[in-house]
């Protein structure tokens, strides 16, 4: 059967785009954007319950515990102490609270457990916590036995067991937010995992500046996760199509451009720190470290609220979906 | 069970695929004709009393709302599916060009001023005002995201391949809610767990049709196993189409679409985004499985950089 032609309804609530919203950044369309329509401008998509600070904090502490790990468990075999040491605390650490983070989200929070209930590889949140749960257990046996002093060789080989789940949990969260119908991020599901693992390499080698004793190694991640940050975003923002002007705008663009400066200024401190000598060297990397897991956070946070913003607003839904669909008619 | 199917394109039995046996009952569905939707909300209570829903306001659901729980912006002040809100009949007012017109007499008075359009006059300036009203509902996809994404299987697939929350297992997670490509589920304040359409589960097990569906008095709302549907919505889109009814289409009813075929679907009479349905929905999960395969590298890349890290002597 045809298609019916498509037809203007002047009455139809419609909104024309290129103006009116946004500041006029100098950019000039060289083509007039096609109007959209929408049912008086509500919202297709249900935006996310998710509560601000929990889940942002939730990616974010992941990342943070997920790189720790491994770091901890590698400074530990190659005999720094003081690294291994912060590494444990900070893996441990950080699971704790973002489970914490993650349950008190939760609409009925007695029944976290249920989040144990099945294993569903359709859900990432289901696979999530069979990462989270063991990677908690492990990490959280490992920091006692580190602080307690107490059955290192045990320790080594829960901390290596830990340092091995670390990774997935870094970014099996970017599957988890990308695994919806949110615009902007299901249109960024093959630069999303890239972005948050660059995130967590810069705030688990951030973290790991704070340590005693020989850091390089922590410094090099940090360095490397801060650079894989910055190139996977960049890639982010130039391929997801309309998309991409959530996390340029509003609030989320705002987060997200205060977290790109911090994390090119911490990468520059932590590249410094290793040629400065003494104490002063030592400072700059902690000040560094800091700065890197504060940008961190706010990478996290700036991509969850360019999310919301996108559910928010029907035409990320629309438009997209439109011009797939005109696209397809016409050939 | 063909694991890509299970995830996106034509799925028959949505039931099976999920395991029930053979001899399951026949997956039902869902036939809106909005053509003959009078807007008169019968569905929307009908679906409150059976379920005994509690009251919500439009402020529930995204719109601003006033102290009467008014949106403002139409006869429309439900303002949307939600958690206790299954049902939602969306009004849209339009000015259309009067040649275009449904050339339906409905004997109603009418809304212009008089003479404003003359019978047989030149019509080709002339505007009239067009009502669209729609009852929306859960659309029961054949591959449902929030069904894929509950951590806690909670959402599942029923023997008559409809979707379900289980409440008793639902532990409010929200994952469900941006999942859904058509805003549908959603939590309930002061509740926490997640909401939506059970197609009447109860009522069905003792074969009776849900709740909206018998409360409609234009027959507008059509409830019977879904080919059957699918067969008579074909024969009233090809007779409104005769009728010169060119605008009208099919929502939802194809198979081959983004969610593998609605088991609610629509007969529309405007762009499915005027009535604020997306044009072109696909189920998220999809993609799940290139989603996996970036997250996978990206782990190798995050497990790579920290053992590479540690390459080389000490200073």
């Amino acid at each position: 059967m045809s298609a019916p032609e498509h037809r203007t309804a002047t009455g139809a609530p419609r909104r024309r785009h290129g103006g009116g919203r946004g500041k006029g950044r100098g950019e000039r369309l060289m083509v007039p954007e096609a109007e959209f329509t929408s049912y008086y401008g509500r919202p297709i998509i249900k935006p996310p319950v998710w509560k601000v600070p929990d889940v942002p904090a939730y990616l974010y502490l992941g990342g943070l515990a997920g790189v720790s790990a491994p770091l901890a468990a590698l400074a530990d075999l190659t005999g720094r102490p003081g690294l291994r040491r912060l590494g444990r605390i900070a893996a441990a650490g950080g699971a704790t609270a973002s489970v914490g983070f993650l349950v008190h989200d939760l609409g009925r929070p007695t029944r976290f457990l249920h989040m144990l209930r099945v294993l569903k590889v359709t859900s990432p949140l289901s696979v999530g916590s069979w990462i989270l749960a063991p990677f908690g257990a492990l990490s959280g046996a490992t920091a006692a036995a580190e602080v307690l002093g107490v059955t290192p060789r045990l320790a080594r080989a829960s901390g290596l067991a830990a340092g091995a789940l670390g990774p997935a949990l870094t970014t099996y969260t970017a599957v988890l937010v990308a695994d919806t119908a949110v615009p902007a991020w299901h249109e960024g599901f093959r630069e999303l995992p890239f972005v948050f693992a660059g995130s967590a390499l810069a705030s688990g080698g951030g973290a790991g500046l704070l340590a005693p004793g020989d850091v390089t190694p922590a410094r090099r991640v940090a360095v490397a996760g801060a650079a894989l940050e910055l190139a996977a975003t960049a890639v982010l923002e130039r391929r997801i199509g309309f998309a991409a002007k959530a996390y340029r705008t509003g609030r989320a663009g705002t987060v997200l451009r205060a977290a790109r400066a911090g994390t090119v200024a911490g990468a520059l401190g932590a590249l410094a720190s290793g040629f400065l000598r003494g104490r002063r060297g030592r400072a700059l990397g902690a000040v560094s470290g800091l700065l890197l897991n504060a940008a961190s956070a706010a990478t996290r946070y700036g991509v969850f609220e360019a999310g919301m913003a996108s559910a928010r607003d029907p035409e990320y839904t629309v438009r997209p979906q439109r011009e797939r669909l005109e696209a397809r008619r016409s050939g | 069970m063909n694991p890509v199917n299970s995830l996106s394109g034509p799925l028959a039995d949505p039931a099976a695929d999920a395991g029930y046996a053979a001899g399951h009952p026949p997956r039902v569905g869902f036939f809106t004709d909005t053509s003959v939707c009078i807007g008169c909300k019968a569905c929307e209570v009908a679906c409150k009393e059976w379920n005994a829903l509690p009251a919500d306001g439009v402020g529930d659901h995204g719109a601003a709302g006033d102290v009467l729980g008014l949106t403002g912006m139409s006869y429309d002040n439900t303002g949307g599916l939600g958690a206790s809100t299954y049902r939602h009949v969306a009004f849209v007012e339009q000015r259309v060009p009067a040649r275009d017109s449904a050339p339906v007499d409905l004997g109603m008075p009418s809304t212009d001023l008089p003479g404003a359009v003359q019978p047989g006059a030149d019509r080709e300036d002339a505007t009239e005002v067009r009502w669209l009203m729609s009852s929306d509902v859960c659309k029961h996809c054949a591959h449902a995201a929030c069904l894929d994404v509950c951590p806690t299987g909670s959402l599942i697939r029923t023997e008559h391949g409809t979707v379900l929350v289980q409440e008793d297992i639902c532990n409010g997670c929200g994952y469900c809610i941006p999942a859904c490509p058509y805003g549908v589920i959603d939590q309930r304040q002061g509740d926490g767990r997640a909401f939506k359409c059970t197609m009447c589960q109860d009522r069905l097990g003792a074969g009776l049709a849900p709740a909206c569906a018998t409360a409609c008095p234009t027959e507008s709302i059509r409830f019977g196993p879904l080919d059957e549907l699918r067969e008579r919505a074909d024969a009233r889109l090809a007779e409104l189409h005769d009728r010169g009814v060119g605008e009208a289409r099919l929502y939802g009813r194809d198979p081959d679409d983004g969610v593998g075929g609605d088991g609610a679907f629509f007969l529309l009479l405007d762009e499915p985004e005027v009535y604020g349905l997306p044009p072109d929905p696909v189920v998220t999960t999809r993609d799940l499985p290139s989603m996996w395969r970036h997250a996978a590298g990206a782990a190798l890349a995050v497990a790579g950089a920290v053992a590479a890290a540690f390459l080389g002597g000490r200073r």
